[in-house]
């Protein structure tokens, strides 16, 4: 069969954990912000100050949503960007202390490109993604910490992590702590005892290009790029897309007002494709913890299908899907997450729902996928 | 895997990077016993 990249019947889009589409009230508000928003927010003029009471609003909200200071918020160009001036702005801040990161096996990759840049000390998972934390105090409490990352629930298999425990050890260490928060912002209460934490609009219903990054006052932080006031990362050089910021705003808003509601519809229907897959695809093996996790995601690997494969034979027939997989990654290795909690990487499929997800969509899948398995393992000759 | 004798060893050679991951979870899947990796070289025995 050749790959035509034109699927046939009704489209569902099951990768949210990618990139939520953009909720109503993202495109309501984008549209009305661009009157006023393409000005400069730093320029004295009246256009400018419009811009300015823009931004503020928005930083406003979003502080009120997320429960903290206004001057704690500051955004940026993605949630990359955001998760990555947390770490190295967290590091470069406390510098007297020490060089050491701390950091789960899990967290995205771009915390872990960051950790690169110093000395990182890695703590692993157990089989469902849950981090070690005895080895977790132990580190944080060693010589020369400065900072510890642990993302509030992994984007690749939906674990939720025990951050409060995690932060009370780095509080009894001095060491601040850094959540990525990307996957739950929006969709499940935060925890709480974080210095610093990120997200990431696009996977709440929000536009791409909008980081958010919370610095906690008394947090030591020293920008990571050149510019005027090092200490303050609301200050960061370049002028922000002010539609999209204002966009973002207003659809966190809209989606934690209705997350507890969507948040219990789409877990039973991750329920009920945790059980389904496990019933009717054989040698199968679904990923993370069943209960502690994301509300709108599940993993799962297939022995004998190649993931690529499997993304594509999806994708033919309208679902669109991520892979854990090596030969669907920019570095053709498995997932570090998968590696980490020591589960089958082959054959992988993350399935992320949204509030535009119907239960429809969801049994049409359930449907389809033993046949699409059963085909390509026949193709490989099983 | 069913030519081989229970009780058996076989030395898998496989230089795909997820294989280091993959074949001690293949062995967990399906009951098998992961003995042991060197480099290239996955040993793996049958115990059912």
């Amino acid at each position: 069969m050749d790959y035509t990249g034109d699927p046939a019947g009704t489209h569902a889009y099951l990768d949210a954990a990618t990139s939520a589409p953009l909720h109503p009230v993202a495109r309501e508000a984008m549209i009305a912000a661009l009157a006023d928003g393409w000005a400069d927010p730093t320029r004295l003029y009246a256009v400018g100050r419009r811009a300015q009471r823009l931004r503020e609003a928005s930083a406003e909200a979003i502080a009120d949503t997320l429960r903290v200071r206004v001057d704690e918020v500051s955004f940026w160009p993605s949630g990359a960007a955001a998760a990555q001036a947390a770490v190295l702005g967290g590091l470069g801040g406390r510098k007297r202390a020490g060089r050491v990161l701390v950091h789960s096996a899990i967290e995205h990759s771009a915390v872990l490109h960051a950790a690169r840049t110093t000395e990182a000390v890695e703590i692993g998972v157990d089989r469902l993604g849950r981090l070690d934390l005895g080895s977790w105090s132990a580190a944080v409490a060693g010589p020369g910490v400065a900072l510890a990352c642990l993302i509030s629930a992994s984007h690749e298999v939906g674990t939720v992590q025990p951050v409060e425990a995690a932060a009370e050890s780095c509080a009894a260490a001095g060491v601040p702590l850094f959540v990525d928060a990307a996957q739950t912002v929006g969709r499940a209460p935060l925890p709480s005892g974080w210095s610093l934490l990120s997200a990431s609009a696009h996977k709440w219903g929000g536009p791409a290009g909008v980081g958010v990054l919370v610095v906690r006052k008394g947090v030591r932080w020293l920008s990571p790029y050149p510019q005027d006031d090092l200490h303050r990362p609301g200050n960061h050089p370049g002028a922000p897309g002010l539609p999209q910021v204002v966009a973002a705003a207003a659809s966190l808003r809209a989606a934690v007002g209705e997350a507890r509601a969507e948040g219990e519809r789409l877990s039973a229907l991750i329920d009920r494709i945790r059980e389904r897959v496990a019933a009717t695809v054989p040698d199968v093996e679904i990923v993370g913890d069943p209960e502690r996790r994301l509300p709108h995601l599940v993993t799962f690997s297939c022995l004998y299908v190649d993931g690529e494969a499997l993304l594509h034979a999806l994708d033919r027939r309208g679902f669109a899907v991520s892979s854990g997989s090596s030969c669907t990654s920019s570095t053709l290795r498995p997932s570090h997450v998968l590696e980490a909690m020591g589960v089958l990487s082959h054959g992988n499929v993350r399935i992320s729902l949204h509030r535009e997800t119907t239960e429809a969509d969801v049994d049409r899948f359930l449907a389809v996928l033993p046949g699409v398995v059963a085909d390509l393992r026949a193709e490989a000759g099983l | 895997m069913p030519g081989v004798a229970i009780g058996a060893t076989i030395r898998v050679l496989a230089d795909d990077p997820a294989a280091a991951n993959d074949i001690p979870a293949w062995c967990r899947m399906k009951g098998q016993e992961f003995v042991a990796a060197d480099g290239h070289a996955f040993d793996v025995r049958r115990v059912s």
